[in-house]
């Protein structure tokens, strides 16, 4: 796999604390989207958030990626306290996200769209951008190469290739190739490198989808956050995207999972808390959630003590 | 900074303020309507104004209107030149939605594209009045001489009575009942009557209200309409108030107007009259304590200042409960 | 180097609008050839004396003298045209006051760089400097770029975080404000204005024997350098990762900001820019005519300004520049309509707007957004 695609913890695995919600209580006007939930996110594992539809699983994703601010309580990140910062802010610390119903830059490549990911990791400064000053010494595999075979056109790609050695290339250049470079490792990792060229308003829906798992990878994040994911895919689908949640494990990311589909949670996720009505219920290994009478009373609208 | 003349006539310098603050409390209220419901600075609204001023100058100069004229006449004077200004505005108010808003509409255009219509349609209006003045009162228009037309005085300024010190002038009487009856009317109309319920339903819920029955184009012509009016009869104070008028004499109005309604909270109808009012004030204190032609700037100072610190407008937000 | 810049250029002309599309479909050393001759074209405009297209000038007289002095203005607007392209088309943001940055770089020149100006005349006394002395022209141009996007700065830092409604009102009242100030205020001369504003070779005198008052082509040269100075820096932005912060911030703020780009940021430096291109504008625009007042600055200047961009096509710098010389070119082409002037305009942007919202030569992007938009519009609305 390429070097690329490579997380943060994929040479160095470690097992504490990642994320840690801390009594998050979110309340707006007078619903309480969330009552003091607290859970914890280990560096390294695949940890399922589920819960039925209203449980408050989108709203708990928007408290940690600064789309809402909690009313009480915190969240941290890696030691550091992400509740109240900007969503820009909380991304370059090493929170990315998807969403329920994938945002997309519509008139963007899909290539384009992952860049923006990749830019955020780059020190090209708008006025960098501009006057292209600060410049670094090419490899001779960066220099651009002489192909034509006579003529005008040599005489023109020799010059440039004269001038990129005397002069250098700018930061902004190569920080482009290696944003395009990684782009396409990303896109590949996820499958859809044979549309990279393609308006992201005219890929399918499944493309769409990974689409946005690519570009959250590009920002280079410590922890991945999943929004339903799976929504709208057939069995078949819902299993290539286990098996690309797993590599991106496999590649040193944390990924945290919202999801509906209860054999996709069973398969890939370590642990799972359980949300319903903005308070947490349950937390646990898989099989432990399953046979936990209060999840399934949250599920199937049995009286908990009728179970 | 003249404090001394300011504090010297307080009262008198606020009831000045409060008579002109009238005047922009009708305006501001089409400006807030309008954005309540559409989510758009209406900015051809100062136009509808501008409009019912000349429809007034046009009856009072058919009927021959002189100085000071008797009662009875005077009476069918303000009748008249009320119900032309109404009609005029109203009508104008009315085409501007139906030409060039509803269009948009239905393309359902970016907020962009409406600010810059809205403007466009202002720009027309305020010219096309310009240059038919230019060429009906001076015959060969040649030159861009764009007049200032008179009226006359039909009500002579005189005080009607004073508390304290601080006289009020029967000028400013008419324009404060007139302003306050206006808004309670308002009031009454959009809170109780089911024209008003199907206003407010759409300005929270379009959609919603649709699906319940509301006819959202016959709502929104309504609102136009209502606006119109009220701005109609701002045109007749105006016209008894200062006695002149031009083709922009909408637009600092307008300006300060939309001010006041931001000042008020968007959206909320008693705070477009409270806007009104208390940036009449202001403005009135800024140019006694300057002593110089700085008043104008006072209404953008204050505009931005409410905008940095309380967006929402001094009443919140209502009608649309508008959020970004 | 080359599969870069062909990548991304590919793509940018599969957006590019429909009359692009033909000049986009052609080798690109074809269309740098073209470029080139283009812009040739530009500079030979003031030199046009071809009988046959004499109806193009607007001097009836054969050799007249004005047609380059309307060239100038077409070119000090086109600039004007590209900045505000940057705050408008590029950022997505409404400027009803761009006419305030214009008037800003217009006076930095005259307040510095006039001897009658009461800056420079406090100045003298303070310093013990002779009378004829004041700021050099050519220092006066990195003092108005600094003071525009100083202003510039000022003015977005509080005012961008709001609705965009908002922010048209406040830039409006931003405009009417300078205007106001300027009126008012005796350092910048008050309602007479200020006269005395040097060129490039100093204070007007009969000895300024290049940018003088009777051959206008030199100062119509200046201006059009300029523009593609500015041209060019500008797309270089574009095909950057500003650009593509731009872009992104445009189609959905919230993502954007979800994958690291700040919004407010990068909006704060386009409207920087474009404060600073306005200004530049301005200080072209002084430096030609010697003597500015208030009354230019009016808002139906900025309103002009807004609908260069907009008919032209917000965000294509193709289609700006075209609104820019057609409205700065076609009411001196029909001057004897000039009491219509503003309504023409009004009725432009009016039918522009109603029929083909995307401008004249739209970018690709924004005429697909506009059809994206108008087909997902509900059937009640």
């Amino acid at each position: 796999m390429s070097e690329l695609v490579k997380g943060p913890d994929a040479d160095n695995p470690r097992n504490d604390v990642l994320l840690a919600v801390d009594h998050v209580t979110l309340r707006f006007g007078g619903v309480v989207a969330l009552d003091e939930v607290s859970f914890e996110v280990r560096r390294g594992e695949i940890l399922g958030l589920i819960g039925p539809n209203g449980a408050g699983k989108t709203t708990c994703f928007n408290a940690m990626t600064g789309v809402y601010r909690p009313t009480t309580g915190e969240v941290r990140f890696d030691g550091q306290r992400v509740s109240g910062r900007k969503p820009h802010e909380i991304n370059r610390l090493g929170i990315a996200r998807t969403f329920q119903n994938i945002r997309l830059f519509p008139e963007m490549t899909a290539l384009e769209n992952v860049m923006v990911g990749t830019d955020s990791q780059h020190k090209t400064s708008v006025v960098g951008a501009l006057f292209r000053l600060y410049r670094v010494r090419p490899r001779p595999d960066e220099l651009p190469a002489v192909t034509a075979p006579g003529g005008a056109v040599r005489a023109w790609q020799q010059t440039r290739r004269t001038f990129a050695k005397t002069f250098g290339i700018s930061r902004h250049t190569l920080e482009e190739r290696a944003g395009e470079r990684k782009g396409m490792a990303l896109l590949r990792f996820v499958g859809i490198a044979d549309r990279a060229n393609d308006l992201a308003r005219n890929l399918p829906y499944g493309y769409q989808r990974r689409l946005e798992i690519a570009r959250a990878l590009a920002t280079e994040p410590k922890l991945l956050c999943l929004d339903e994911p799976a929504a709208g895919f057939n069995p078949a689908e819902k299993e290539e995207l286990l098996q690309l949640i797993r590599q991106i494990r496999e590649q040193g990311y944390t990924v945290l999972l919202i999801e509906h589909d209860m054999r996709l949670v069973m398969g890939v996720t370590d642990r799972i808390v359980v949300l319903e009505f903005g308070k947490k219920i349950a937390e646990g290994s898989p099989a432990q959630v399953r046979d936990d009478p209060k999840v399934i009373a949250a599920y199937l609208g049995v009286p908990a003590d009728a179970a | 900074m003249n404090f001394d003349e300011l504090f010297g006539h307080f009262g008198q310098h606020t009831v000045d303020g409060l008579a002109k603050g009238a005047i922009y409390a009708l305006v501001a209220l089409g400006y807030t309507l309008v954005y309540g419901v559409l989510k758009l600075i209406n900015f051809a609204h100062s136009e509808v104004f501008m409009v019912g001023t000349f429809a007034v100058v046009g009856v009072w100069t058919a009927m021959g209107a002189t100085d000071s004229p008797p009662v009875g006449t005077l009476i069918l004077l303000l009748v008249a030149g009320l119900a032309a200004a109404m009609a005029a505005s109203g009508l104008t108010a009315v085409a501007t939605e139906r030409i060039a808003y509803r269009r948009l509409r239905r393309m359902n255009a970016p907020p962009l594209i409406f600010l810059i219509t809205a403007i466009g349609v202002s720009l027309v209006l305020s010219e096309a009045y310009g240059v038919w003045l230019a060429r009906f009162f001076q015959g060969d228009g040649l030159g861009s001489q764009r007049l200032v037309v008179g009226m006359p005085a039909v009500i002579k300024q005189d005080v009607l009575f004073s508390v304290g010190g601080t006289d009020v002038t029967n000028i400013q009487f008419i324009i404060f009942v007139s302003a306050l009856v206006m808004m309670a009317g308002l009031d009454q109309f959009i809170n109780r009557t089911r024209y008003g319920r199907g206003v407010r339903a759409v300005a929270q819920n379009p959609d919603t209200a649709a699906l319940m029955g509301v006819n959202k184009d016959r709502v929104i012509v309504l609102i136009f309409l209502l606006g119109g009016l009220l701005a109609g009869v701002a045109a007749l104070l105006w016209a008894i108030r200062y006695g002149n008028t031009r083709f922009n004499v909408g637009f600092v109005l307008g300006l300060k107007a939309f001010t006041a309604a931001v000042l008020g909270g968007i959206g909320n109808l008693r705070g477009a009259l409270l806007g009104g009012l208390l940036l009449g004030v202001v403005e009135v204190y800024a140019a006694t304590l300057t002593q110089s032609n700085w008043e104008d700037v006072a209404a953008f100072v204050v505009l931005v200042v409410v905008l940095l610190f309380r967006p929402t407008g001094l009443l919140g937000e209502s009608l649309g409960r508008a959020r970004a | 180097m080359m599969e870069i810049i062909r990548s991304w250029n590919d793509r940018r002309r599969d957006l590019a609008g429909g009359v692009g599309d033909r000049w986009r479909a052609l080798p690109r050393w074809q269309r740098a050839v073209a470029f080139v001759a283009f812009v040739g074209f530009l500079y030979y405009l003031p030199l046009l004396g071809i009988p046959g297209l004499t109806w193009l000038r607007t001097d009836y007289v054969p050799g007249g003298n004005n047609w380059a002095g309307v060239l100038f203005v077409c070119a000090v607007y086109v600039l004007v045209a590209i900045g505000l392209n940057v705050v408008v088309g590029l950022a997505g943001l409404l400027d009803l006051g761009y006419v305030g940055f214009f008037a800003i770089g217009a006076y930095s020149v005259a307040l510095f760089g006039s001897t009658q100006s009461p800056v420079v005349k406090a100045l003298q006394n303070q310093l013990g400097l002779p009378q004829d002395w004041a700021v050099a022209w050519a220092v006066c141009l990195p003092l108005a770029i600094a003071l525009t996007m100083i202003s510039g700065v000022i003015l977005g830092w509080p005012t961008l975080r709001l609705r965009g409604d908002y922010l048209a009102i406040v830039t409006l009242g931003f405009g009417e404000i300078i205007r106001i100030v300027a009126r008012n205020s005796s350092w910048t001369g008050g309602p007479q204005g200020i006269a005395g504003i040097p060129g490039p070779q100093g204070a007007p005198s009969a000895d300024n024997d290049i940018f003088g008052f009777i051959d206008v082509k030199p100062w119509y040269w200046l201006a059009l350098t300029v523009v593609l100075a500015m041209v060019f820096g500008v797309r270089r932005l574009e095909q950057s990762r500003v650009g593509r912060a731009w872009l992104a911030i445009r189609e959905d703020e919230d993502a954007a900001g979800v994958m690291g780009v700040s919004g407010f940021k990068y909006k704060l430096w386009a409207f920087a820019m474009g404060a600073a291109l306005g200004g530049l504008s301005g200080f072209v625009f002084a430096s030609r005519f010697n003597f500015i007042d208030p009354t230019q600055f009016n808002p139906q200047l900025s309103i002009l300004f807004v609908a260069m961009v907009v008919v032209g096509g917000a965000g294509n710098m193709a289609g700006v520049a075209l609104g820019a010389f057609l409205l700065a070119y076609l009411p001196e082409r029909f001057r004897g309509f000039e009491e219509y002037r503003n309504l023409v305009f009004g009725l432009a942007l009016v039918l522009v707007m109603l029929i083909r919202p995307q401008g004249l030569i739209p970018s690709r992007r924004r005429a697909r957004e506009l059809e994206d938009r108008a087909k997902e519009a509900p059937a009640n609305v």
